[in-house]
């Protein structure tokens, strides 16, 4: 069914379609229309569904282990600061390998406050451990949640599906709603292999050790380094399963084909502009208007950033003249988190663009066609110009 | 110095909705703050999120905008390395009592010297119109369509049985009332707790057909009663208004420099 909608409705309607059991969230700008609407879909039992409204976001995801311990497929959703708030419990599920599915609609960090878009929100923890995907559109959001749901209950590990706040969240597109049944044939149930089972005790994340101990059968255990090397193993493998995933979904239902990064007129290019989530869409404008200048440029944008699909990135940026990177977020003291682990993906390959970095957008700054047009038209001018520096668009000091 | 003067009007128009009651409030407050002589460089307002927090921006003292349901625990840094300025903690129902709920209780049982101000409209306003711990069963929210389920905390209750050493409450509609129990909220020396009804018709009135701000306001009127009223007597479902608790108790940040004194005797000695 083709609907026009709110992309905090896609998100919605994703979870619905996905059947999660336990949905556990609390108010915040701009994510908060999307656990109303999940609300509304459970009290008037369109979604069999338990929605606990917590008392925190720290709560939230305490709420989402806990059921997903229990055997639940759960789902939880924030944006900026409350999502800061779970942040020992984002480490917490991961470590825990929980499958839990989380949207988080992008909006900068305080202080001082901000309810408007950027992206630090999630890039800030993109060493936890979770998957992250970006959406760059209604359409993505709703597709993203549903895969999501199928990637986290195959390789064990919680997925946050990231979009624009206000952008996408509160903007309205049409966007193709999947059938139930087509959904129920993509997304088996949740069958968890351990879970919180009074028929089968278990002791669940015990303390460990430095090194190695028996367990109770007398079995040597893996220790913490040993889990956690595994948690980063297994991150690498997501990259494949992932995109095998993504190949099943659009078997079914006609869309995907970019599940790790999402490219525009890069084919011929000389020059790309690499950025997440929707500013790619905003920059097909400029690069149309470059490009009638006769200069062969593309944009890119990264889906999934982490596990971070560096051999995708490196083929596709290798033989260029320049690679552009626009950011919505910044490590501050260093660099452009993005421009960072493209410039380490590049750093063994036999051949190499020039990278360069624009740091954009923060706290909702609005984001001109124009500006964009000038940085880009720099750095295509003197792609040589060397420094990690990173420049900085719409500035008004 | 008239009430103006202690607001900062470069940043009104103000955010809130015609008909809150959150402004009637802050009038309350800083008409309490003028009668008392006190001066704005003495004052300081730390607020969490919401639409009551808001009105850390809107005053000419020092203020903190801080985290969401950080208030009351900001405000306790503060008072602990400035003991002789005057901590005022405006918060909303969610703020203090969902997310910010353990500090809450913690301040009461220290009984710190700060005001601590409960504005409650019984939902959260600036996110939309979803229940909070002080909505209580039967009210219709963005996130309880079909009505809650949940009980409502007692903020006079929670706060006495906490260790607070003066509760009290009034409403938006009792302007004068809420002034002078501010006044006295503000001198009490511990953790001080004032309720105060407050109306939301854009959430919480138009979703529960309470009408417009008027009827609302009018709500406050007819469903409270002060304390030893006869209205209370033969009609004790209404809602006590007035000061419940105010008792001399030890005041944390006087405690704490009993200790220091004690431990630099010791040290000297």
């Amino acid at each position: 069914m083709h609907i026009i909608e709110s992309g905090n409705v896609a998100a919605a309607t994703g979870v619905k379609l996905s059947r999660a059991q336990v949905i556990a969230a609390y108010p915040i700008t701009p994510q908060t229309p999307l656990t109303e609407k999940l609300s509304e879909f459970v009290e008037s039992e369109e979604f069999d569904a338990q929605y606990i409204p917590v008392e925190s976001e720290h709560s939230a995801m305490a709420v989402c282990i806990a059921a997903s311990t229990a055997g639940a497929r759960a789902f939880t959703a924030t944006s900026a600061n409350g999502l800061l708030y779970m942040s020992e419990q984002l480490h917490w599920a991961v470590g825990a390998r929980l499958p839990l599915v989380m949207c988080v609609a992008n909006r900068g960090i305080g202080a001082p406050w901000t309810v408007w878009n950027d992206q630090q929100d999630t890039m800030s923890q993109r060493d936890a451990g979770w998957i992250q995907i970006y959406a760059n559109d209604h359409q993505q959001i709703i597709d993203s949640v549903i895969k999501a749901f199928l990637l986290a209950q195959t390789v064990s590990i919680p997925v946050m599906v990231c979009y624009d706040g206000y952008i996408l969240s509160h903007t309205y597109m049409p966007f193709e709603q999947p059938d139930q049944d087509q959904v129920d044939s993509f997304l088996p149930p949740f069958a968890p292999k351990n879970f919180l089972d009074p028929e089968n005790p278990g002791n669940f994340n015990p303390v460990t050790l430095p090194d190695v101990r028996p367990g109770v059968d007398g079995e040597i255990e893996p220790g913490y380094i040993e889990i956690r090397h595994n948690l980063h193993e297994d991150l690498r493998t997501t990259l494949d399963t992932y995109a095998a995933i993504d190949k099943e979904f659009e078997e079914q239902f006609g869309r995907g084909g970019n599940p790790l990064i999402e490219q525009y007129k890069c084919v011929d290019a000389d020059f790309v502009a690499v950025c997440i989530g929707s500013l790619s869409y905003q920059l097909r404008d400029v690069i149309d208007l470059m490009r009638d200048d006769g200069v062969k440029i593309g944009v890119m944008s990264v889906q999934m950033y982490r596990p971070f699909p560096d051999e995708v990135i490196v083929a596709a940026l290798a033989d260029k003249k320049c690679a552009i990177v626009l950011e919505k977020a910044l490590s501050y003291g260093n660099q452009g988190a993005l421009y960072g682990d493209i410039k380490s993906a590049l750093y063994n390959s036999d051949t190499k663009p020039h990278v360069h970095n624009y740091i954009l957008g923060l706290g909702g700054r609005e984001i001109k066609t124009q500006h964009l047009l000038d940085a880009l038209t720099e750095s295509c001018k003197s792609p040589e110009t060397i420094g990690d520096t990173p420049r900085w668009i719409g500035l008004k000091l | 110095m008239a009430v103006k003067d202690y607001l900062r009007q470069r940043f009104f128009p103000h955010m809130w909705c015609p008909g809150c009651g959150h402004g009637t409030i802050l009038n309350s407050l800083l008409r309490a703050i003028e009668e008392l002589e006190l001066e704005k460089k003495d004052i300081v307002m730390t607020s969490g999120i919401g639409c009551s927090a808001r009105i850390s921006g809107y005053v000419d003292f020092h203020s903190l905008h801080t985290m969401h349901g950080r208030a009351l625990a900001c405000a306790t840094g503060v008072k602990l390395s400035r003991p002789h300025l005057n901590v005022i903690v405006p918060m909303g129902d969610g703020d203090a009592l969902a997310i910010g709920g353990n500090h809450f209780i913690h301040a009461a049982r220290r009984n710190i010297d700060i005001t601590a101000i409960v504005m409650n409209n019984r939902i959260y306003g600036m996110t939309g119109g979803q229940f909070s711990p002080l909505s209580g069963v039967g009210i219709k929210a963005t996130t309880a369509p079909y009505t809650t389920i949940d009980n409502n905390f007692d903020v006079v209750e929670l706060a006495t049985a906490a260790g607070a050493s003066f509760v009290a409450r009034s409403t938006a509609y009792h302007v004068k009332e809420s002034t002078d129990i501010l006044k006295q909220a503000i001198q009490h020396k511990g953790f001080s707790v004032v309720e105060i009804l407050s109306q939301c018709p854009t959430h919480y009135g138009r979703k529960n057909k309470e009408g417009d701000a008027v009827s609302m306001l009018e709500l406050h009127k007819t469903n409270t009663a002060k304390i030893g009223s006869k209205a209370l007597e033969k009609n004790p479902v209404l809602t006590p208004r007035g000061i419940f608790v105010d008792t001399d108790k030890p005041e944390y940040c006087a405690e704490y420099e009993k200790v220091i004194a004690f431990a630099m005797k010791e040290k000297t000695s």
